[in-house]
């Protein structure tokens, strides 16, 4: 048997296939009592709750494509307010100043901080943009059944889980910076409208990356090779 | 399986908590400028967000750098202390289920992060003094990990059915309700509606 091959019988034993659903939460694995058919695609996948932990326990995510089709898309408009509008106002004796994200970066740089600049950069514009970007391609991949690279795109969904957090660090910087420099006659920070925006930006790219079901990737794999 | 994994996670659940008590009062940074003073707390910081209308902001900041590691932090102590002592607690099913949502939206590591970035920002106009707390988010980051990194779900399941064989050996005589709190249901499963 060659390599290719074995991969594939290993592919083929599923939960879903064998009509079993595992939690989320405590990883048990349960047989809910009256399953028809054991197709992962079942429209009634109504779920159970947990028999151990008593958590909702769904076959695939329920209406996962659907669900993160709409945060997706929600945080991809508020994207563009988070780096256009002010997220930072700063009043001192001389002059008003307006940052948005890209200026607070470009002043970190010309301050001689490379350092931080590019982790602002990276954390707080790169990474929800391909975030959103990956999640689309992932989705969208996921809803034509595609069977390219699943192992790849697995590892995609995974990275971005784990990397999306830290795009809130702009709103930590502004949030100190606002409590901090609070000297009335020398100067004070506020936060401007943007900031709203990007919050926005990354709660909604969390709940995109949680109702997506990285299993759907596989299930079209595991569909074919049942077939042929 | 990791053994005791359930004590060092309580421990270190305990000391988490007072970190995350000092970390939450006292003063994250001071700022001098030409005589004038200024620090803040992380609360403080929350409510100046408050005072100048941004309230999705400011409760976006409370709720992942006070609220969720404190909800962390309370189902871990709810679930292992009364386990500890041989007692089910009667939500554990419901606090098993908030741990890891608390800990997914818990951002403790990104906001000391924010904190190190914003003084490296107003070092050029100001001299920064960074405060107790933030030493106390350094030690709360590595707790939390810690917490988490010893809280083994196996173990748990295995602890809970010891305790309940336990309990149902001592009161065998007396029917009684569940004691994990988990809704009755028939030998299906299936979710009553």
């Amino acid at each position: 048997m060659n390599a290719a091959k074995s991969t594939m019988s290993a592919i083929a034993v599923t939960a879903a296939g064998r009509g079993l659903l595992a939690c989320p939460a405590c990883e048990l694995v349960s047989r809910p009592p009256t399953r028809t058919s054991s197709a992962v695609n079942d429209v009634n996948d109504e779920g159970i709750a947990c028999p151990r932990c008593g958590a909702d326990v769904h076959l695939r995510k329920p209406e996962s494509i659907r669900r993160t089709w709409a945060f997706v898309l929600a945080a991809a408009v508020l994207y563009v307010p988070a780096n256009m509008l002010p997220i930072m106002d700063t009043n001192s004796l001389f002059d008003a100043q307006r940052d948005t994200i890209l200026s607070g970066v470009m002043y970190l740089w010309s301050t001689g901080s490379w350092g931080t600049a590019l982790i602002v950069f990276v954390a707080s514009i790169v990474t929800p943009l391909v975030k959103l970007i990956a999640l689309a391609c992932l989705t969208l991949s996921v809803q034509v059944r595609s069977t390219w690279r699943p192992l790849l795109r697995t590892r995609i969904y995974r990275a971005v889980t784990i990397v999306g957090r830290w795009s809130m660090l702009d709103i930590f910087v502004v949030t100190v910076l606002v409590a901090l420099v609070q000297l009335q006659s020398i100067a004070v920070i506020s936060a401007g409208p943007a900031a709203i925006a990007f919050g926005a930006v990354v709660v909604l790219t969390m709940f995109a990356a949680y109702s997506f079901d990285p299993r759907l990737i596989w299930d079209p794999i595991h569909s074919e090779n049942a077939d042929g | 399986m990791t053994r005791n994994g359930l004590d060092r996670s309580l421990a270190f659940a305990i000391a988490a908590c007072m970190l995350l008590v000092l970390a939450n009062t006292l003063p994250i940074a001071s700022l001098d400028v030409r005589g004038q003073h200024s620090e803040t707390t992380l609360w403080g910081a929350v409510v100046a967000l408050h005072e100048q209308d941004m309230f999705v902001v400011s409760a976006l900041v409370f709720v992942t750098t006070i609220l969720a590691p404190a909800i962390e932090l309370c189902t871990i102590l709810y679930m292992l202390v009364p386990l500890r002592f041989g007692h089910l607690p009667r939500h554990l099913s419901l606090a098993f289920r908030l741990a890891p949502v608390a800990r997914e939206w818990g951002l403790v590591d990104v906001f000391m992060l924010g904190v190190v970035v914003s003084l490296i920002k107003l070092n050029n106009l100001a001299l920064v003094i960074p405060g107790v707390a933030l030493w106390s988010f350094g030690g709360l980051i590595v707790l939390l990990t810690a917490v988490g990194a010893a809280f083994n779900p196996r173990e748990l399941w295995v602890r809970v059915a010891e305790s309940r064989a336990t309990l149902a050996r001592y009161e065998s005589s007396t029917p009684r309700r569940d004691a994990a709190g988990i809704a009755p249901r028939d030998a299906t499963g299936i979710r009553s509606k």
